[in-house]
């Protein structure tokens, strides 16, 4: 089983999920430079949070282009495993591998804390290792991630299912007070049509090791290791 | 070279956080009469070639990069 960790110029949590994979979980970890055209047989990418090229004209919009996103594009249509988190989530977004777009934070401001999130639904790979409904303790930190797309959208997710994570409060409700950017219907997460790529803008990365307030996070790279082993390794 | 001139907007749908504030603002510094305040990008760019291909190329660039259709429109203008 391998991972790789892509770094942009401007990553700044490539290092987190490099450490937590590596010496939480131990597995197995590389990173993958923004200019390489191959992934070298990972089955799980990751795309880190940071601001790619300084989050310039749009966040991840440039990213997008890297040659790198190329070898991720076939790695979603091959049905593997990518993550992105907080700008990893832009980027996926701006690349149209996940539906809708990530805006300006409602309250203009960069919100840098711990919120809650509600497991939606546990039938996709990033989540089967836990329970729906399960209120998880995680931290965000973006000035970027109001999630908007339009109605219909918004239905296909609801229907579908693939609305991963909701804002919600320590209760579990999802509560407009408990939506830290103004995201439409509290929206945190979600994932691709094939549920192989999951967006979302918290830091599971950040919440893996009790010494840093929550361990929560643990139950999205449980639940990948997890699918990864049922699928078997990496053709 | 022709100049090429291109504005980015938010989508009319969606709420101008920032637009709203600046609104606010203005009504705060007596100009009531300010109903609406949306704000964009404005982006100019020098564009070798005949104007049809200058045009051809910016709408490319738009679709491409520049805005984000998502939750965008543009329009440009090539000057002379």
């Amino acid at each position: 089983m391998k991972f790789g960790v892509v770094r942009f110029p401007g990553s700044n949590c490539d290092q987190d999920a490099y450490y937590v994979l590596k010496d939480v979980f131990g597995v197995n970890v590389r990173y993958i430079w923004h200019a390489d055209r191959r992934l070298d047989g990972v089955d799980c990418v990751i795309l880190p949070g940071g601001f790619s090229y300084g989050d310039y004209l749009r966040t991840g919009a440039v990213a997008r282009f890297s040659p790198v996103m190329q070898a991720v594009q076939d790695h979603v249509d091959k049905g593997r495993f990518v993550i992105g988190i907080c700008n990893g989530f832009q980027v996926l977004c701006e690349a149209h591998i996940l539906p809708g777009a990530l805006m300006r934070n409602m309250g203009l401001k960069f919100r840098c804390r711990q919120v809650f999130l509600r497991v939606e639904t546990n039938d996709t790979p990033w989540t089967c290792a836990t329970t729906e409904g399960r209120v998880l303790q995680i931290p965000i930190a973006h000035g970027e991630g109001c999630y908007v797309a339009d109605e219909a959208v918004l239905d296909t997710l609801e229907q579908e299912k693939r609305i991963v994570f909701r804002y919600c409060n320590a209760h579990g409700e999802v509560t407009p007070a408990s939506n830290p950017n103004g995201s439409m219907r509290n929206i945190a997460g979600i994932v691709n049509e094939g549920r192989n790529v999951l967006g979302m803008m918290p830091h599971p990365e950040r919440a893996s090791e009790a010494i840093l307030g929550s361990e929560d996070g643990r139950a999205i790279f449980e639940s990948i290791i997890q699918s990864i082993r049922k699928e078997g390794v990496a053709a | 070279m022709p100049e090429v001139k291109v504005f980015v907007t938010l989508k009319p749908t969606l709420l101008d956080a920032q637009g709203r504030v600046v609104q606010n603002a203005l009504h705060a510094l007596g100009y009531d009469n300010v109903k609406s305040v949306r704000i964009g990008k404005y982006i100019v760019m020098d564009v070798g070639g005949d104007p049809q291909r200058v045009a051809r190329d910016v709408k490319e660039m738009c679709d491409k990069l520049l805005a984000n259709p998502v939750i965008e429109d543009y329009r440009f203008e090539v000057g002379e």
